[in-house]
């Protein structure tokens, strides 16, 4: 693919192939690709230094083409998946596993890793929204699909599932805990369907897409209920939980939020913020005081207003990160090959990569009842 | 001197192709050269400054052609303008900057001494040869013009170390007469909390000719300053990760352009 500005995105068939650049280098074809609610950010031209020629994607897997001379753990044809995140393996960040966080992966910043397929703030590199691609540091993160998986359930796993389950985790959720998700979108999905996996007692979805709360309501066993049928979801919560407020809140909306005219205004028309922090502000309103907020939907550069009074003043621990993919995927294969994870339920259109603007247009409008794209490169079934 | 001088030979000299510079030639009379060192110099720090848009980069890129051609236009006068008592007093410009890296003293230490190995992080070095023990041969890019950015010409100068201990400090400096005067030194000390290896680089350079020379220094100090920071960042990271990741090569779907 190849990105044309703002809501502009097209299929290229003469972008060169990329090519092994260093030692640890692997050219990886790609066999299947999603597009991430990450990805609308970028398409809704909201993240800085996000440039025309560049090929976004970082949920994908393929079959290694190519290694670089120093790649020892990969061989060429196998079947892999690869993390959204790309990481040295170690600088101290990725030591203490924070491989959403590697220090060496993304020149230019200081916050966040390289990622495949996001904009220079995140290294730049080009992603899997494509036929083929460079992967730096093959030896890492890249992980061999276990027999038996399907590869519908690999692909996932390469950030919704992780990034869901962190979501899950950074609550902290204790036994009999209620929970309230922000956001019915695959994060928030897996989400809330993780939330049990911590013990949750009650797990609650807000979003304002019928179609999605009724597929949470379905896929993640739990309460689901529509914002735009509420006075005020703060209120809403708060009846709900006996005027305590939520044990811990999940903002798995990020920064492109509906449901206030002033964020929206303020952050997405005017650009006074870095887009609009609706949901970050429910999810501090609404949760106890002394409890948990996860952010993992996303924020970028310069900042959001933020209500830090409340966060103060109720005692509140915010957790938030870009998920940490490679920590978590031992235990997750685990969960997916038992069976207590089924991805793949997630997945509603299923596309060929050529028709890459209109899965972004299905995807961003929520037309067509869609929850997750999938993308079928035309080399994807090459033996 | 005057076998490197013809790779700096400016194009607007009127000087004839085969003709060597002459002793003769000084410093009056020659505003074009004093145009192109000041305006390469403010034109190099104003595109440094942007240095992530492309406009930036082929505005330091032009900005350093300029200046270069300006220094060496000077460079055959170099010698006489060394016994100018207006320049007599200057001591020249020292950028010093430090870095830690995650690993212990004596392999960052060998990585260095291995002069060979610089221009594996040091983005302007083409090769550094060692011809004996101490004495070594460097030889840096200089961008060739604005619009191409292929390579470059380069300049060339013979260095010698001066003073080294092992895993603790090495000392440099170029051989007497060099078109680029500079010399050196890089210590190397045990951060605390074994946290690995503090690298701390003194580089001194000495801008010839006088008033014009100190003055293009000046402004260009923070980005020579910028430039060795970044130097050793890279340093740091092609220690610590084995390479230097980057997307440069990386095609784009944009035409004529790369990453
Ligand atoms: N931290 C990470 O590692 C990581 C990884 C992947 C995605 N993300 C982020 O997670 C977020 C969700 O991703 P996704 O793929 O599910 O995206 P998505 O766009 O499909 O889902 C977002 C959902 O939030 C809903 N929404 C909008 N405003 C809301 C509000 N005020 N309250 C409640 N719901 C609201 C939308 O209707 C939509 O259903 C994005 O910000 C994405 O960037 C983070
Ligand atoms: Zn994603
Ligand atoms: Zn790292």
């Amino acid at each position: 693919m190849n990105y044309r500005g703002p809501f502009r995105i097209r299929a290229d068939r003469d972008k060169p192939v990329p090519q092994i650049e260093h030692p640890y280098d692997a050219i990886v074809r790609v066999t299947r690709s999603l597009i991430c609610g990450s990805d609308l950010h970028l398409y809704h031209g909201m993240v800085p230094d996000t440039r025309v020629g560049m090929t976004f994607g970082h949920e994908f897997t393929g079959v290694v083409e190519e290694v670089g001379s120093g790649v020892q753990k990969l061989k060429v044809g196998d079947r892999v998946l690869v993390p959204f995140n790309i990481a040295c393996g170690t600088c101290p960040f990725c030591k203490q596993e924070l491989y959403g966080n590697c220090h060496e992966s993304n020149p230019e910043a200081t916050a966040v890793g390289g990622f495949f397929g996001y904009a220079h703030i995140a290294g730049g590199y080009d992603g899997g929204q494509a036929e083929y691609v460079r992967v730096p540091f093959a030896d890492v993160s890249p992980t061999v699909i276990p027999e038996g998986m399907d590869i519908e359930d690999a692909v996932l796993l390469t950030d919704v599932v992780p990034t869901g389950y962190q979501a899950a985790e950074m609550g902290g959720i204790r036994k009999g805990d209620t929970v309230v998700v922000f956001g019915a979108g695959p994060v928030g999905i897996m989400a809330a369907r993780c939330a049990w996996l911590f013990g949750a007692g009650r797990v609650i979805v807000i979003d304002h897409l019928d179609y999605r709360l009724e597929f949470v309501k379905n896929y993640a066993y739990c309460e689901a209920y529509n914002f735009k049928e509420m006075d005020d979801p703060v209120v809403f919560l708060k009846k709900q939980t006996d005027w305590f407020g939520a044990d811990v809140c999940i903002d798995a909306v990020g920064c492109d939020a509906s449901g206030s005219a002033l964020q929206t205004i303020t952050g997405k028309k005017l650009l006074l913020q870095a887009g609009s922090a609706t949901a970050l502000h429910w999810a501090v309103n609404s949760v106890k005081k002394g409890g948990i907020v996860s952010v993992i939907g996303v924020y970028g550069p310069p900042f959001n207003m933020v209500p830090m009074g409340s966060i103060m003043n109720k005692g509140i621990t915010l957790r938030t990160n870009q998920a940490s993919v490679k920590r978590l995927l031992p235990k997750l294969i685990d969960h997916v090959m038992s069976g207590r994870l089924n991805p793949k339920g997630i997945i509603t259109h299923r596309l060929p990569l050529e028709e890459i603007s209109d899965a972004y247009h299905i995807f961003s409008a929520k037309r067509d009842n869609c929850i997750k794209p999938l993308l079928i490169p035309p080399r994807a079934n090459l033996a | 001197m005057a076998n490197t001088s013809k790779t700096f030979t400016p194009p607007s000299s009127k000087r004839s192709e085969n003709q060597e510079p002459t002793e003769n030639f000084t410093n009056v009379g020659t505003p074009g050269r004093i145009f192109s060192l000041l305006g390469g110099t403010a034109l190099a720090y104003y595109g440094w400054k942007k240095k992530d848009s492309s406009l930036g980069k082929s505005l330091t890129t032009a900005g350093a052609y300029l200046l270069l051609r300006g220094v060496s236009g000077f460079c055959p006068v170099n010698k006489a303008l060394q016994i100018d008592t207006a320049h007599a007093d200057f001591e020249g410009f020292e950028v010093t900057s430090s870095v830690t890296i995650l690993k212990p003293r004596n392999e960052v230490y060998q990585f260095w001494r291995q002069l060979e190995n610089l221009p594996k992080f040091m983005e302007y070095l083409k090769s550094v040869k060692q011809i004996d023990d101490k004495r070594s041969h460097w030889v840096a890019k200089v961008p060739k013009n604005i619009i191409s950015k292929e390579t470059l010409s380069t300049v060339a100068w013979d260095a010698k170390i001066e003073q080294e201990e092992e895993n603790n400090r090495i000392v440099w400096r170029s051989e007497p007469n060099s078109e680029v005067e500079n010399s050196g030194e890089v210590r190397f000390t045990d951060a605390p909390a074994n946290r690995g290896t503090v690298v701390q680089a003194t580089i001194s350079y000495h801008p010839p000719f006088g008033v014009a020379g100190e003055l293009a220094a000046k402004l260009l100090n923070p980005a020579f300053k910028e430039l060795v920071k970044q130097d050793l960042r890279r340093f740091k990271r092609l220690l610590e990760a084995g390479e230097i990741p980057t997307i440069i090569g990386q095609p784009s779907g944009r035409k004529d352009e790369n990453y």
